[in-house]
């Protein structure tokens, strides 16, 4: 599989993303700058986390509109798959390329600790390597991680499966109102969504900080393991 | 020479208005011959600062052991750099925001982590963990969570946008810090040996480059800010706080190590406290030649700028560069690639003066040797502090188990969990332990089997009681966090924040902080290899009088962990004997048990016997290497118990404990403050000991792994649950949240 990391000015999260794609597929990633106008043949473009141009403005937002997201918007619609984690989660919804919004988090204070998400389906290239109902840990990291959409969004989104990982405690239930398991107060705890053609995934937690027991565990390499099963040519 | 560009006349009493004395000031003339211009006075002041100058603290810092088989750069260098092994090496230094804090704790909090960033990636290292040492006020006070919230969120807002973990560091409350709280900031970073760059500038006819943010009125005289008493208009001085843009830095960071990986430097330094001023004089200074800075090219952020404000502003995230003259537009190209400003401000001359141009004239023309040279020196009045009256007869009015909810509930023990989780700790993907997990923050190098242990240490009410304990007490302490890792403690940095220095009694408690430091140090082959002095830490309370800070001479330690996957942590075991390592003689003078449950803040602090700190710590860390310690947790701050319900409460299970020690009253055995001590979980707990008592040191068994909570010799059970739910209440009830 070959993958690419695009790097924004203020990106901070790309080489812990680049440590976790090294751990499982074997292959260095390539680091793509926000500059550039084209892609180079990728199986998987990931959009790291950080703060992308300081996020002075809503986050993601400059991002969306820089150079690099015009080949990534014909990749998407070429069908290619994309990962976008905590500020690659946003930049993607602010691009259009997923729906929804992230707000500032409920408490309104930047949460840096581990949450638990249900996996919601295993059949996709993200969450093939879980059963559905599956329980994961990963370290969250974010200001602003409270997912809205308006509720034909979230109907459209749940009726067809597009919900990828909700917060939920470590048994698997999921309570939308508690602040220990749904910390940012996402709206129906989601905690990560996909598109139509299921090929684009954005998340807030960072399942790449979790690929090595040294680091306090692996439980975010399923996701990477999976992309690689489903990618590989 | 022109005239000044300044409305005010340039004499006595605008020097003393800038901080210089009348004798300062006189010295200042003779070394110009003539009356100075305005900014020539704005230079003489900040670099003749207490803060840039340690002219109170010179003499004294210098008796502080700076040497190592592998110390590479100590003191004098913009941050301590030591050898880890594998070509490596760590660059380490923790430094001061107090003053600007109090003024406005978000943006004081944030720069002062934005400017210990510069003074380590500055070298060529590339910064991978951030911890902080912070004191407040009481809790009881209104202006404590308005501090608090501003200094958390700062350090958050810089440290998380960055991209640097916060990993560690402490918390203190104490009314003593009611209007100058400390904020102490330390980056580590990590660089190749052969490549680490310094500030010395060299090379005649070298251009001279200024990169980053652009030059702004803001944090004007800083430095001299930072050298004075605070009084009732503190407030009003908000306009010499700076602003951080932690966007920048990062890019800073990213262009700079960019910069660093071709051979185009030839010295670096950032512009810190006194900016442009102390940058330039201290790179030229350092290389015995002159400089030449044409502040037309200075990149400006407002019009109408003045030499005086250009030279004197700390506009944050700027760097001063000499580079080799053919290397000039591979520097300019990568820092246009990371849009950031870049721009020829001047070059290196044979003159040995700074010489600073604006709009056509000479506004400033200095020899730079006298500047340094004849930099005042102070060797100030000392004065003794009392000795600590004994501590007699006392009892126990509440029983081991109340006093333990107590104390695992009082400010200086509580779960710093909310503070801890506004701080990202885990960005670059190393975190090996996270806050809490383990006695010192274990963070791994990347692509390496090495660890970096690091801790920040200090208790002031020891140091109050008796600062040459103190003294010893802070470095030993941040050894042994380092050491119940399984790490080895190689070197400190140090951050003195003391009152005024102008009162005898005060520079008498830095004097024997500093004796107890080095004393320490030199007993654990610790060296001081960086470090800053904040003094003046004073507020002014309404009846005049100068109320002075606790004497609080914080340590960051380093130590490095050879194969990173032998680091442990404090959390309890599920199986397993718990041992204590060291002396017992159940000390309370000065205790946490003694302030919560007596209210008093007396008797003299635990004694020091650094042999024996030596002895177990060597031989608690070479057991540790030896895979046959499963937990380990220094006795520090509320003593045997405290540690025990620490380890349950982030542990697997509770433990179940044995009778206290024999002829001594129980609340002294279990919450006395004895030093050198350790709490460990072992699984062979006769071959543990057996190694101990070869090694010379004492051991005794506490008790048993196992249960839910903390199970008292008396059978009383008190549960994990409970113990969190009184642990973790303290700061959201004071943040109201």
């Amino acid at each position: 599989m070959k993958a690419g990391i695009v790097v924004f000015p203020g990106t901070n999260r790309e080489r812990d993303m680049a440590i976790a794609l090294r751990v499982v597929t074997g292959r260095e990633p390539v680091m793509i700058w926000h500059g550039e106008t084209d892609l180079p043949d990728l199986d998987l473009v990931v959009l790291p986390g950080g703060f992308s141009y300081g996020d002075y403005l809503r986050c993601g937002a400059m991002a969306a509109h820089a150079p690099i997201m015009a080949p990534i918007r014909r990749f998407a619609e070429a069908g290619g798959h994309i990962l976008g984690v905590c500020n690659g989660f946003q930049i993607l919804t602010e691009a259009g390329l997923l729906p929804g919004a992230l707000l500032r988090n409920g408490a309104l204070r930047f949460l840096s600790q581990d949450c638990h998400l249900r996996v919601e389906r295993d059949d996709t290239p993200f969450t093939r390597r879980w059963k559905a109902g599956d329980v994961f840990r990963a370290p969250m990291a974010h200001g602003d991680g409270n997912y809205i959409a308006d509720d034909a969004t979230i109907r459209a989104l749940e009726d067809s499966g597009r919900i990828a990982f909700r917060y939920a405690r470590p048994d698997g239930r999921v309570d939308e109102s508690d602040a220990q398991t749904n910390p940012n107060g996402s709206i129906k705890a989601i905690a990560g969504v996909l598109s139509a053609n299921l090929r684009i995934c954005g998340m807030m937690p960072h399942p790449e900080d979790l690929v090595d027991p040294l680091m306090g565990g692996e439980d975010g390499k399923p996701l990477f393991e999976g992309l690689v099963e489903a990618l590989v040519r | 020479m022109s005239s000044a560009t300044g409305q005010k006349p340039v004499d006595e009493a605008l020097a003393r208005e800038f901080g210089l004395t009348a004798e300062e000031y006189g010295n200042v003339l003779s070394i110009m011959g003539r009356t100075p211009s305005l900014t020539e006075l704005g230079i003489f002041s900040v670099m003749w600062s207490e803060h840039c100058s340690y002219k109170s603290s010179r003499v004294w810092l210098r008796t502080l052991p700076t040497t190592a088989p592998w110390v590479i750069h100590g003191p004098g260098e913009n941050a301590g750099v030591v050898d880890i092994g594998q070509g490596l090496a760590a660059i380490f230094k923790m430094e001061s925001h107090n003053h600007p804090s109090f003024i406005e704790p978000y943006q004081g909090a944030a720069t002062g982590v934005g400017g210990i960033l510069r003074d380590v990636f500055t070298m060529g290292a590339r910064p991978v963990a951030n911890l902080n040492a912070l004191r407040f006020g009481s809790p009881e006070n209104p202006q404590t969570r308005r501090i608090v919230d501003g200094v958390v969120r700062g350090i958050g807002g810089y440290g998380n946008c960055v991209g640097v973990p916060t990993v560690g560091g402490e918390i203190n409350f104490h009314p003593a810090y009611d209007g100058n709280p400390l904020v102490n900031a330390m980056t580590v970073g990590i660089a190749r040996q052969d490549r680490i760059f310094l500030s010395a500038a060299a090379g005649i006819g070298n251009p001279v480059v200024y990169v980053g943010s652009k030059t702004g009125r803001d944090g004007i005289h800083g430095a001299t800010m930072s050298s004075s008493e605070f009084d009732e208009d503190a407030l009003a001085k908000r306009p010499t706080v700076q602003v951080g843009d932690p966007f920048v830095e990062k890019l800073l960071i990213e262009a700079c190590l960019e910069l660093m990986a071709t051979d185009a430097i030839v010295a670096i330094q950032d512009m810190g406290a006194a900016g442009l001023t102390s940058s330039s004089v201290e790179m030229a200074g350092k290389g015995g030649v002159g400089i030449d800075l044409d502040l037309d090219a200075v990149p400006q952020r407002e019009r109408g700028m003045t030499a005086y404000e250009m030279m004197l502003s700390e506009s944050q995230e700027r760097m001063l560069i000499v580079v080799h003259p053919d290397k000039t537009e591979l520097a300019r190209a990568i820092f246009e690639k990371w849009e950031l400003d870049f721009a020829i401000i001047g070059h290196l001359t044979d003159t040995g003066h700074i010489v600073v141009r604006h709009q056509g004239r000479v506004e400033a023309d200095i020899p730079l040797d006298p500047l340094a040279d004849q930099a005042p020196l102070y060797r100030r009045p000392t004065a003794p502090s009392p000795e600590p009256a004994p501590l007699g007869q006392i009892t126990d009015p509440v029983g081991i188990e109340q006093a333990l909810i107590r104390l695992i509930g009082c400010p200086d023990l509580a779960s710093r969990a909310w503070v801890w989780n506004q701080y990202d700790s885990t960005v670059g993907g190393q975190t090996v332990k996270r806050p809490g997990a383990a006695d010192a923050a274990i963070v791994k190098v990347e692509g390496t089997s090495l660890g970096l242990a690091l801790t920040t240490d200090c208790t002031p009410r020891y140091c109050r009681a008796d600062a040459r304990q103190g003294g010893v007490q802070a470095v030993a302490e941040a050894w042994r966090n380092i050491v119940a890792t399984g790490a080895r403690p190689l070197a400190v940095t140090d951050n003195l924040n003391f009152g005024s220095p102008e009162k005898p009694e005060v520079m008498g408690q830095f004097v024997a902080a500093i004796e107890g430091m080095g004393e320490a140090c030199r007993a654990l082959d610790f060296p001081v290899v960086s470090g800053n002095v904040s003094l003046y830490n004073e507020t002014r309370a309404p009846d005049g009088s100068s109320v002075s800070i606790l004497p609080t001479p914080a340590i960051g330690g380093l130590g490095v962990l050879e194969d990173v996957n032998r680091a442990i942590g404090l959390a309890m075991p599920a199986d397993g004997t718990l041992v204590l390592v060291g002396a017992t003689r159940g000390e309370l003078g000065q205790s946490l048990w003694l302030r919560e449950i007596h209210g008093r803040e007396d008797g003299a602090p635990p004694t020091m016997d650094l042999a024996a700190e030596r002895r177990n710590g060597d031989f608690v860390r070479q057991q540790i290497e030896a895979g046959h310690v499963l937990a380990c947790h220094d006795v520090s701050d509320g003593g045997i118990l405290v540690a025990l319900a620490e380890m349950a409460m982030v542990g697997e299970a509770g433990c179940i404990l044995s009778a206290p020690q024999s002829g001594m009253r129980p609340e002294a055995f279990w919450f006395g403050e004895d030093q050198s001590r350790y709490v460990v979980a072992v699984r062979d707990a006769e071959a543990f000991t057996l190694a101990a008592t070869s090694a010379g040191v004492e051991t005794r068994t506490l008790g048993q792994v196992g249960g839910d909570g903390l199970t008292l010799p008396s059978g009383a059970t008190i549960s994990k649950a409970r113990m969190k739910a009184v642990n973790s209440a303290f700061f959201p009830a004071l943040m109201d949240e």
